[in-house]
């Protein structure tokens, strides 16, 4: 009775105001796309540094199998040019500049090349043999490339000394501007949430003020009596974050899965998925039922005293 | 049943108290009258004993409770042993008579089957069996206020709070809706009435308390309206 009875109710208030309700579900549902987008873009840059990337600064990556680099022209980098590589990098000159120093067999970027591209057209014509073992430096100055660069790069057994912040940085100032921008406008429109669904809130009150007078006359419960009009902003919240949620899911959908992924799908690059989309879900309808919960409570203890 | 000690309420620093050191007790099961001109603390005797506010000093007891210490949480349980009744009926307009009594019982959690009983029950003793699919504005003024006792009394309360019950209505009904009251006061519930209706209250010669300017003037069983008119 008591559960039929609150449902009931609220659908009586969603319905009376059904254009404040069409706002706030179109206005959270705003706001946590940003929010979501926002937190894709960092995901998405978290997939391109991979695990290396904010450990170090270099990589060396050493002769796999069969490579058209000069230095490369006897094959795989033997265990002797390998210990070589390592005996430059331990000697007095150089070592003062380097902080630390960590070995990647081939083996290693096989498991991690694996996790990252196994869906991928081309990953059946690959094999651990056409993987580089490397070694990963963090320097003691970032700046000093150019001196590690310069004693390995033309090395037999090393195909390649690589800067990696020259590479990815300015994508990732991008994409961290863009994280900034859509979080400035979730932002300001989650503000824009919190005062639509106070209003809501409260203006549901106001028309339902004959109900709530003759319910505390009788002793139902302040919980009872205020639970309808939570649960109305809660609800509406929840649909603007489940359309939050569709919308980013369809976006990852065709904009990254089926743009970005078959127009470059030969860089070897790892793209958010649905399944990313699907992680943050739970997050984006979390934030919605906060919001919705704080605003009413807020709201609802001034209007229904006792 | 209710017992006011030396109660003082104030509403606005400075103001006039509405209720100046008043002591009286109501004892279970009788029938009280509360008279006094517009502005004399009659709805503040009765906001009281709500707990719809607090006395600035003095104790307020009703039922048993203290309400001067009673914690907030507990006013809906003190509220659910009193009814309350109003001269402007308060009820639920899209709502039909055996929903605006249902309601009362729905909002404090009593389950369907007792709901399904009670409220044709106590239709039938407001004696309006056979309208309970009517609307508010398809009923007269007296049977509005029917409905409006019915819903105050759906929950056996122990105390029934009336505030100028008969103030919209004439005569004839204001007769009947008395009687109603009577009636239910001979259960056993204890009745307040606040009223203006002088010929009322010299007809049913019942306890008379009169508040003049927030002081109770007058505390007579079998009393009249008023001596001083």
């Amino acid at each position: 009775m008591r559960f039929q009875f609150i449902l009931s109710e609220i659908g009586i208030g969603l319905r009376r105001n059904l254009s404040m309700t069409i706002s706030v579900i179109l206005v959270t549902f705003v706001s946590l796309t940003f929010v979501g987008a926002g937190i894709l873009t960092q995901t998405q840059i978290q997939k391109l540094k991979g695990e290396w990337y904010d450990k170090v600064e270099i990589s060396v990556y050493l002769c796999p199998r069969d490579s058209s680099v000069p230095t490369c022209a006897d094959g795989e980098a033997t265990d002797a040019q390998i210990a070589e590589v390592k005996q430059i990098l331990d000697s007095p000159e150089v070592s003062p500049e380097i902080r630390s120093v960590e070995f990647e067999s081939k083996e290693q970027a096989w498991t991690s090349f694996e996790e990252n591209f196994s869906d991928r057209w081309w990953f059946s014509e690959m094999t651990v043999d056409d993987m580089n073992a490397s070694y990963r430096i963090k320097l003691t100055n970032p700046q000093q490339y150019e001196v590690i660069n310069e004693v390995l790069t033309g090395r037999a057994g090393v195909e390649q000394v690589r800067d990696q912040r020259e590479v990815y940085e300015p994508l990732f100032n991008v994409m961290n501007k863009a994280t900034l921008v859509a979080s400035g406008l979730a932002g300001v429109m989650l503000l824009a949430a919190i005062l639509l669904i106070t209003t809501t809130i409260r203006l549901s009150a106001m028309s339902r003020q004959r109900e709530t007078g003759i319910m505390r006359l009788v002793g139902a419960s302040n919980f009872f009596i205020q639970l309808p009009f939570m649960l109305e902003g809660a609800i509406a919240a929840t649909i603007g974050a489940g359309f939050a949620v569709v919308a980013l899911w369809f976006g990852v959908k065709y904009l990254v899965q089926g743009w970005l992924e078959t127009s470059m799908d030969t860089i070897a690059v790892p793209y958010i998925t649905t399944g990313d989309v699907l992680l943050i879900a739970p997050l984006l309808i979390g934030v919605a039922v906060i919001l919705a919960t704080i605003s009413s409570i807020v709201t609802l203890s001034r209007y229904t005293k006792v | 049943m209710i017992r006011l000690d030396n109660v003082t309420k104030v509403y606005a620093r400075g103001a006039r108290p509405a209720l100046d050191d008043v002591s009286l007790e109501i004892e279970r099961g009788e029938f009280v009258f509360l008279v006094g001109a517009s502005g004399s603390g009659k709805s503040t005797f009765l906001r009281l004993v709500l707990r719809e506010e607090k006395a600035t000093s003095g104790r307020v007891l009703v039922a048993g409770n203290d309400l001067t210490s009673l914690s907030n949480w507990k006013v809906p349980a003190l509220r659910r042993q009193m009814g309350a009744v109003f001269q402007d009926f308060r009820l639920l307009p899209n709502k039909t008579v055996f929903e605006n009594v249902a309601f009362a019982l729905q909002v404090i959690g009593k389950p369907k089957h007792h709901i399904m009983t009670t409220v044709p029950d106590v239709l039938e003793m407001v004696g309006l069996a056979g309208k309970e699919k009517r609307r508010p504005h398809e009923l007269s003024g007296g049977e509005q206020q029917r409905v409006a006792i019915a819903r105050a009394v759906a929950n056996r309360p122990s105390i029934l709070l009336c505030d100028e019950p008969t103030g919209n209505l004439d005569p004839t009904t204001s007769l009947g809706i008395m009687r109603l009251l009577d009636r239910i006061n001979r259960t056993g519930t204890t009745v307040v009435m606040a009223t203006h209706d002088d010929e009322i209250v010299d007809q049913m010669r019942k306890r008379v308390i009169e508040l003049s300017v927030g002081e109770m003037v007058r505390d007579q069983s079998r009393g009249v309206y008023g001596s001083t008119r």
